[in-house]
C-alpha cells in the first residue's frame, strides 16, 4: 500500500467536489425519481394506473415540469436509465430539462439485488460489469451523479459479516469506477427497517455497516470530498413495540454518523424508507436541529416521502396534473426548510401523515 | 456481530466522555513526561547529566512545581511507572502534587516495540498482558488515562500492510481495555519522520493508517467520544529536499484528519516528532488556523517540544532549577495559544498567523 498511484488529478477532484457541493447546497437535496420498471408497477397500480412507457412518462413529467419554486429546494434529481431518454410534450429532453434549471442531473446504476448465497436471506447487487463505459455515456448524456443501493436486513443473525463485508466492498468499487468518469458517486447502505428491532440495536448495526463502508471505500482510494452517503436514519424496526421521538431518532442517526462518517464526506442525504412524507420531514428538521457538531450537509434524497401526494392527487388524470405538481412542490419546501432545520409541520398534503412503509420492500 | 453486548454501561461513557473534553478543554494540552528509562538516558547524555532514578526524579520535579500559570494550558501529563510512585523533595508525591493543580495523571502502558518477522524492520508493540490488573492498579494510584504507542516507517516497501492492520489491532485492544477500567486511551499511531519522502506521500499513508486505527477501534467496540488520538503532524521525511510552510503542513494534516477521524472522537494530541520547540508551536497554530471544518479538539501532546529549552537551562545544577521551569511554563503558555490559533511569538516570520494564505495550499 506504500505508495499512492493518484486515482484523480486535482482537477477531477475539484470537480466531483463541486458537483457534490452543488447537489448539497443549503436547502437543498435530492428528488429520488429512479424507481425502476418494476417499482413503478408497485406506485401506480395503487392509484389505478397501468405500468406503460407512457404513463411513467406523463408521470415524470408532472415532478419535472415544477416551477422555480423548487430551484431553491431540488439540487438534483436521480433518473431511471428510461427517463433519461424521455421528452416533455413539447419534445424537450428530460436530462436537458432538469440540467437547464440548474439541478444536477443523476442516474441510477446499480442492477438490482441478488442472493448471497449461505447467507439467511441476505443480497448483494449487481452492476459492476461495463459499469465504467456506462458511466461514460451517461455522463455524455448529460448525468454528473450516480446512485447504487445496497439492502442489508436486520434479524437475530443478520446482517452478517459478509453481507457488511461484500456490500461495502461492492459499493466502494462503484464508486471508484464512478469518480474515474467524473460522476460523483451517491453511497446507499441501506438498513432495511422490517424487524422488531429497538432504536439502539438500529444505532448499532448502522455504525457497523457504516465503519466498513468508510474502510472500503479508503481500501479502493475513493476521494470522500466527491461522494455522497445516503444512509437509513436510526429508527426502531417498523414492528417495534416501543414507541420513539423525533429527537431520539435524530439523537440516534447523527451520534452513528459522527462515529463513523470522516468530515470530508460532503454530504448526508437520508433516504426516507417507508416513513411518511410528514414523518420524514419532521425527522430530517429534528437531526438538523441536534446539538451535537455535524460536519456534513445533512439533507434529503426522498422517493415516496417526496412523491405520495403527488401520485394520490395525479391519480392518472390530465386535469389533476396541476395538483399533483402542487403537492410535490410543497414536499420539496417542507424537506428545504427541514434540510435547514426551519420546518414548522403543520400536517399538510392528503396523503402526508400516512406511513408509507410496505413490508419487505425489495425496489 | 448483529447483537449489541454493550461494553460500557451510560455511567461509564459519561465518566470516559469527560475526563476526555477535561483533558483537552479549551487552550489546555499534554504534557508527555512519560519517557521510559532508556530514553530518558538520551535526553540527559544531551545536557550531561548521570542517568540515575534521583536524576529523573529531579527533573520531573522541575516540570511538576511549575506554578499556577500552568493550569490554564496542561490538561493532562502523561508519566511514566517509575515517576507515578516518586515523591518531591518534601514529600508530596508527584500525583497528588500534579491532581491538586486541576491537572490530569496519564500513564504509559505499553511494554515497548518489538519486530514483526518477515518484515523489513517494521514493529507492533507489545504490553497487553495483565494489562487489565495493571490498569485497575493505575486508576486507584490517581490515573486517568493512558498513552500507547504505536511506530511506523515510511520507506520504499513500508508501511507494510501487515505492520498497518497489526498496529491498528494493537491499539484497539488497548484501548479495549482500558475503558473497562475507567480509563481514556490516548491511541498513537506514530509514522516516523525519517526518511526523503515528500508531503503528498505522508499524507497518503497518514490517511491509510488513521482509516485502518478507526476500523478497528469500531471492530473492537471502543467508545470513540471516550478516546483521544495522538497522531504525528503531517510532514514531509526528514531528508525531503522540498520544504514546505506551516500553511502547507497545516492543509495536509488536516485534510488527512477530515478523510479518517470520525468527529465523535473527542480531541486530537499531536505529537512533536523529531519538530523543534518552536516549529510544533508554530506548526500546531496553523493546524488551528486552518479554514476547514475541523470537529475535533486539536491541541498537543508535547514531549521534547515542551522540554528541551528546560532541560538545556537545567544541565543538572541546583541553582539553574527555577530558570528551567520558566523554559518549560514559557513553551506551555505557547502551546496553549497555539492550540487556540493564537500563536504570534517566536524568532520567526509568523506574525500575522490570521491572515495565512491557505487557499492555494489545498491539499488534495
Amino acid at each position: 500500500m506504500t505508495h499512492q498511484y493518484p486515482a484523480l488529478t486535482t482537477e477531477q477532484k475539484k470537480e466531483l467536489q463541486e458537483i457534490a457541493e452543488r447537489i448539497t447546497a443549503p436547502g437543498k437535496g435530492i428528488l429520488a425519481a429512479d424507481e425502476s420498471t418494476g417499482s413503478m408497477g408497485k406506485r401506480l397500480n395503487p392509484i389505478g394506473v397501468e405500468n406503460t412507457e407512457e404513463n411513467r412518462r406523463r408521470y415524470r413529467q408532472l415532478l419535472f415540469t415544477a416551477d422555480q419554486r423548487i430551484d431553491s429546494c431540488i439540487g438534483g434529481v436521480i433518473f431511471f436509465h428510461e427517463t433519461l431518454y424521455q421528452n416533455t410534450d413539447d419534445g424537450t429532453n428530460f436530462s436537458k430539462l432538469i440540467k437547464d434549471r440548474g439541478i444536477v442531473v443523476g442516474i441510477k446504476v446499480d442492477k438490482g439485488v441478488v442472493p448471497l448465497a449461505g447467507t439467511d436471506g441476505e443480497t448483494t447487487t449487481q452492476g459492476l460489469d461495463g459499469l465504467s463505459e456506462r458511466c461514460a455515456q451517461y455522463k455524455k448524456d448529460g448525468a454528473d451523479f450516480a446512485k447504487w443501493r445496497s439492502v442489508l436486513k436486520i434479524s437475530e443473525n443478520t446482517p452478517s459479516e459478509l453481507a457488511i463485508m461484500e456490500n461495502a466492498n461492492v459499493l466502494a468499487r462503484y464508486a471508484s469506477i464512478c469518480q474515474q468518469n467524473g460522476i460523483v458517486p451517491i453511497v446507499e447502505p441501506e438498513i432495511l427497517p422490517d424487524g422488531e428491532h429497538d432504536l439502539k440495536r438500529c444505532q448499532y448495526v448502522s455504525e457497523k455497516v457504516l465503519a466498513a463502508v468508510y474502510k472500503a471505500l479508503s481500501d479502493h482510494h475513493v476521494y470522500l470530498e466527491g461522494t455522497l452517503l445516503k444512509p437509513n436514519m436510526v429508527t426502531p424496526g417498523h414492528s417495534c413495540p416501543t414507541k420513539v421521538s423525533h429527537e431520539e431518532i435524530a439523537m440516534a442517526t447523527v451520534t452513528a454518523l459522527r462515529r463513523t462518517v470522516p468530515p470530508a464526506v460532503t454530504g448526508v442525504t437520508f433516504l426516507s424508507g417507508g416513513q411518511s412524507e410528514e414523518d420524514a420531514s419532521i425527522n430530517l428538521n429534528a437531526i438538523n436541529n441536534c446539538p451535537l457538531a455535524k460536519p456534513w450537509a445533512l439533507t434529503f434524497s426522498y422517493g415516496r416521502a417526496l412523491q405520495a401526494s403527488a401520485l394520490n392527487a395525479w391519480r392518472g388524470e390530465l386535469s389533476k396534473e396541476n395538483a399533483a405538481t402542487e403537492e410535490f412542490i410543497k414536499r420539496a419546501e417542507a424537506n428545504s426548510q427541514a434540510a435547514l432545520g426551519k420546518y414548522q409541520s403543520s400536517g399538510s398534503g392528503t396523503a402526508a401523515g400516512k406511513s408509507l412503509y410496505v413490508e419487505n420492500h425489495a425496489y | 456481530m448483529t447483537h449489541q453486548f454493550p461494553t460500557l454501561s451510560e455511567a461509564q461513557k459519561r465518566e470516559l466522555h469527560e475526563t476526555a473534553l477535561r483533558i483537552v478543554s479549551p487552550g489546555k494540552g499534554i504534557l508527555a513526561a512519560d519517557e521510559s528509562v532508556g530514553s530518558m538516558a538520551k535526553r540527559l547524555a544531551q545536557v550531561g547529566v548521570e542517568n540515575t532514578e534521583e536524576n529523573r526524579r529531579q527533573y520531573r520535579q522541575i516540570l511538576f512545581s511549575a506554578d499556577d500559570r500552568v493550569s490554564g494550558c496542561i490538561g493532562g501529563i502523561i508519566f511514566f511507572h517509575e515517576t507515578l510512585y516518586q515523591n518531591s523533595d518534601t514529600g508530596i508525591p508527584f500525583v497528588k502534587m500534579i491532581r491538586d493543580r486541576g491537572i490530569l495523571v496519564g500513564i504509559k502502558v505499553d511494554k515497548g516495540v518489538v519486530p514483526l518477522a518477515g518484515t523489513f524492520g517494521e514493529t507492533t508493540t507489545q504490553g497487553l498482558d495483565g494489562l487489565s490488573d495493571r490498569c485497575a492498579q493505575y486508576k486507584k494510584d490517581g490515573a486517568v488515562f493512558a498513552k500507547w504507542r504505536c511506530v511506523l516507517k515510511v520507506s520504499e516497501t513500508n508501511p507494510s500492510t501487515l505492520a498497518i492492520t497489526e498496529n491498528a489491532n494493537v491499539l484497539a485492544r488497548y484501548s479495549s481495555i482500558c475503558q473497562q477500567h475507567g480509563i481514556v486511551p490516548i491511541i498513537e499511531p506514530e509514522i516516523l519522520p525519517d526518511g526523503d519522502h515528500d508531503l503528498k506521500r505522508s499524507q497518503c499513508i497518514t490517511e491509510k493508517v488513521l482509516t485502518a486505527v478507526y476500523k478497528a477501534m469500531s471492530d473492537h467496540h471502543v467508545y470513540l467520544e471516550g478516546t483521544l488520538l495522538k497522531p504525528n503532524m503531517v510532514t514531509s521525511g526528514h531528508s525531503c529536499s522540498t520544504k514546505y510552510g506551516p500553511e502547507e503542513v497545516a492543509m495536509a494534516t488536516v485534510t488527512a484528519l477530515r478523510r479518517t477521524v470520525p468527529p465523535a472522537v473527542t480531541g486530537v494530541a499531536f505529537l512533536s516528532g523529531g519538530q523543534s520547540e518552536e516549529e510544533a508551536t508554530v506548526h500546531l497554530n496553523a493546524i488551528n488556523n486552518c479554514p476547514l471544518a475541523k470537529p475535533w479538539i486539536l491541541s498537543f501532546s508535547f514531549g521534547r517540544a515542551l522540554q528541551a529549552s528546560a532541560l538545556r537551562a537545567w544541565r543538572g545544577h541546583k541553582e539553574n532549577e527555577k530558570g528551567a521551569t520558566e523554559q518549560f511554563i514559557k513553551k506551555a503558555e505557547a502551546n496553549s495559544l497555539a492550540s487556540q490559533g493564537k500563536y504570534t511569538g517566536g524568532d520567526n516570520n509568523y506574525t500575522d498567523a490570521g491572515q495565512r494564505s491557505y487557499g492555494s495550499c489545498h491539499a488534495y
